[in-house]
């Protein structure tokens, strides 16, 4: 689909071209009824059996522990032991990507009655999948930008990010104006009235490479490409290891050192399972392309907020969208290319 | 069944072995035992506090632990050293050395896991790993496959001596047909450890530090330097504090591998600082960094010049025979040799590999006392373990642990 009528240049590195986009060899379909198998997807396949024994088993141990005491005991509440319950049920999930759609709505609900049971406030959550012949693009545009950050400020409150430590998915570099792209000598934590004089700016975030060197690594799966190119992470398969942000060239990860702190009034409600949802302690996350929006065909947070206009997403695929008139009319290109990870974010100038 | 009656009996001997020594055993158990326990207050600290209670950061994201795990995958594979020429070759001299060293890989082994689940966000999500319940992204990671070959590892490492052991409690001759197998897959696995944490860092093209293909080879070189050095003293502790013989030419033997690799450590040295700085490109500012600084920044400065040091002395020094053949030096060599491959192969390996980051912000890392704390905890561990296999293992090989039919 993407890779026959790709609209910019790739790098031939002898990679043997997988015609798939989401990762799992199969190209229709939901990713679960996978066709080729090796060895470990076998196994794979049949996930919810073992995990169910597997549940059983420690649930025997831990009940001669009295460790689940609160989900059994007669005198605690009842919304105690649904709390206990869920998160019983929350621990013991499979992997989303390998989830049925069944099982997909089931941990939907799980986690919007947890923040029920906790806050007493009901939110709205999302698993929807990527739509047929949608794959999503970024272009931003250096000699629009200036540097004044709503871009940042939407996204973490679009998406719901830790605000004790200020963690931010976007980074704006200041660059020196006859330095060219020295990002060495860049600023990308300035406090001070933009645009400011002889400087330029530009922005970096997750590219959503076609060939995410993130991915490969991850020992658990839990970080994939969809079908429409937004790289996600499954939040609750995530164990933390942190290798994915070792492997990203371009920074554009994060890890959740500490439990991540979301006033009440402030968490958006509008939620995606592999977008904006609530994450814990422990776990990577990143820009999604705001999934939560993107799939409800809205633009990511960022480039609604964006005031200058420099920034443009779009569907690829799409030959009348924006994305793809930049792509046909700009002399557009993208950073370490020569990596090969092939970003789909591309940078131009007017 | 016989076996397993054995097994019981051997079991409860080392128990009882264990449990009893001189005052001097029993002050380094209680030692021992309280780092562990102080070690692991702190890691209850970081697990409740999540990783923030270390030093490491979005830009450092790996620091002490993974660089500890990396520096005892190279003593788990110098075991090896041993166990070849000592099973194979019928060199007798090495057999008494080979228990220690299979028994310092088990404790390496051990204690490179424990460093992992540390280093981990999610301890408690471990499972997710194992295969069959979990997911287990085989092979594209190269964490998945050091997750098996280290698994692997242990697995031969305890089999192996175990088997002997239980042969020489019985009184019987261990059966070679049965063992020499065993040994053989040891040998390329040892290799295979080491390469593929090696890979684990040289696969990344993110970080261009690890991007090397000298990586692995070097790796091996200061495994096999460091690990043997390692063992020469622990000989060294043993011939003095217990009746176990190892004769000076054993000692002696070992003092050779230690030289021909730390001499190929220094060569692979020089090869990689010439690359860097002969004609030095983007790629070589995190050796920049590592060696000189960078915009003032110089946490790294002193450990790098002390290790670069240590190892260039003790190499030379142990070049000479003379000089390598006084037993008194060779063990303060072998200290100063293992001391500078922890630094270089631990948090000068890691740590650069992150500064500059990926768009050259420079941030450096110092690690907390939580940090160091469960660090301390984790080596008290392996020592802990250490001391127990070998003393069992001495107890065995003497024959003062003999089963006894009843």
């Amino acid at each position: 689909m993407s890779n026959e009528n790709k609209k910019w240049f790739s790098l031939n590195l002898n990679r043997s071209k997988k015609t798939d986009s989401c990762g799992c060899g199969n190209n229709s379909g939901s990713c679960s009824d996978q066709k080729e198998k090796d060895g470990y997807d076998q196994i794979m396949d049949v996930p919810m059996d073992r995990r169910a024994a597997f549940k059983k088993i420690t649930a025997g141990f831990l009940i001669g522990a009295g460790a689940v005491n609160s989900s059994c005991s007669v005198i605690s509440g009842d919304e105690s032991k649904e709390k206990a319950n869920i998160e019983w049920e929350e621990y013991f999930k499979g992997n989303y990507k390998l989830m049925t759609n069944e099982e997909k709505d089931k941990t939907v609900d799980r986690l919007t009655r947890s923040y029920e049971l906790r806050t007493g406030k009901n939110l709205s959550m999302s698993s929807k999948d990527a739509e047929e012949d949608v794959l999503f693009g970024y272009a931003f545009n250096i000699s629009k930008c200036q540097g004044y950050m709503d871009c940042v400020n939407a996204c973490v409150e679009e998406n719901n990010q830790d605000r004790a430590t200020e963690m931010q998915y976007i980074r704006i570099h200041e660059m020196d104006e006859g330095k060219g792209f020295n990002f060495e000598e860049s600023d990308d934590n300035y406090y001070h009235e933009v645009p400011a004089d002889g400087h330029f700016y530009m922005g970096t975030q997750c590219f959503h490479c076609d060939n995410p060197p993130c991915v490969e690594v991850c020992p658990v799966q839990a970080t994939w490409k969809e079908k429409d190119g937004i790289v996600v992470i499954d939040y609750d398969w995530c164990i933390g290891c942190r290798y994915c942000m070792a492997a990203c060239p371009y920074d554009g990860r994060r890890f959740n050192w500490k439990t991540p702190e979301v006033p009440e009034k402030e968490v958006n409600k509008k939620q995606h399972y592999l977008g904006n949802r609530l994450r814990k302690k422990g776990v990577m996350e990143k820009c999604t392309f705001c999934i939560q929006r993107s799939r409800e065909g809205q633009n990511p947070a960022c480039v609604e907020a964006c005031p200058t206009g420099s920034r443009t997403f779009g569907n690829l695929l799409d030959p009348k969208s924006n994305i793809r008139w930049i792509l046909d009319n700009k002399k557009v290109f993208r950073l370490k290319e020569d990596l090969g990870t092939e970003p789909k974010f591309w940078y131009y100038m007017d | 069944m016989k076996t397993l009656k054995v097994f019981r009996s051997l079991v409860k001997d080392a128990m009882l072995e264990v449990t009893h020594g001189n005052r001097a055993y029993h002050i380094w158990m209680a030692v021992l035992s309280f780092i562990m326990l102080f070690g692991m207050y702190n890691y209850s600290i970081q697990l409740d506090e999540g990783l923030s209670a270390t030093g490491m950061t979005d830009r450092v994201s790996w620091g002490l632990y993974i660089s500890n795990f990396t520096f005892l995958v190279g003593v788990a594979a110098a075991a090896v050293m041993l166990v070849l020429p000592a099973y194979v070759l019928k060199n007798v001299d090495f057999k008494q050395a080979v228990l220690i060293g299979e028994g310092l890989a088990v404790a390496a082994l051990l204690m490179c896991l424990a460093f992992v689940v540390a280093d981990m966000g999610g301890p408690a999500r471990l499972w997710h790993m194992i295969p069959g319940i979990g997911v287990f992204n085989f092979p594209n990671s190269m964490l998945a496959w050091d997750v098996i070959v280290l698994n692997g590892y242990l697995f031969i490492n305890i089999t192996i001596p175990l088997y002997i052991l239980m042969m020489r409690y019985q009184g019987k001759t261990p059966n070679p047909k049965v063992y020499i197998p065993g040994v053989f897959l040891s040998v390329f696995w040892a290799v295979g450890i080491h390469m593929v944490t090696a890979f684990l860092y040289q696969g990344l093209q993110a970080r261009p530090f690890w991007n090397n293909a000298l990586l692995g080879p070097r790796f091996l070189a200061s495994a096999f330097a460091a690990g043997p050095a390692l063992i020469i003293i622990v000989l060294a502790i043993i011939r003095k504090f217990t009746s176990f013989k190892v004769p000076d030419t054993t000692i002696k033997k070992i003092s050779m591998i230690v030289t021909v690799a730390a001499q190929i450590n220094l060569i692979m040295l020089i090869s990689e600082l010439f690359k860097e700085f002969y004609a030095p490109t983007h790629h070589s500012i995190s050796a920049v960094y590592l060696f000189f600084g960078l915009n003032g920044k110089t946490a790294l400065l002193p450990w790098i010049w002390t290790s670069i040091s240590l190892n260039v002395i003790a190499t030379i020094a142990l070049t000479f025979h003379k000089i390598r053949n006084n037993l008194k030096i060779l063990y303060v060599l072998c200290g100063m040799l293992f001391v500078a491959i922890w630094i270089e192969k631990g948090f000068g390996l890691i740590v650069p590999g992150f500064i500059p980051g990926p768009w050259g912000k420079i941030a450096e890392y110092t690690p907390t006392f939580v940090e160091i704390s469960v660090t301390l905890g984790i080596w008290a561990m392996g020592a802990f373990i250490f001391t127990i296999l070998a003393k069992t293992g001495i107890a065995v090989e003497l024959g003062q642990r003999v089963y006894k039919k009843k």
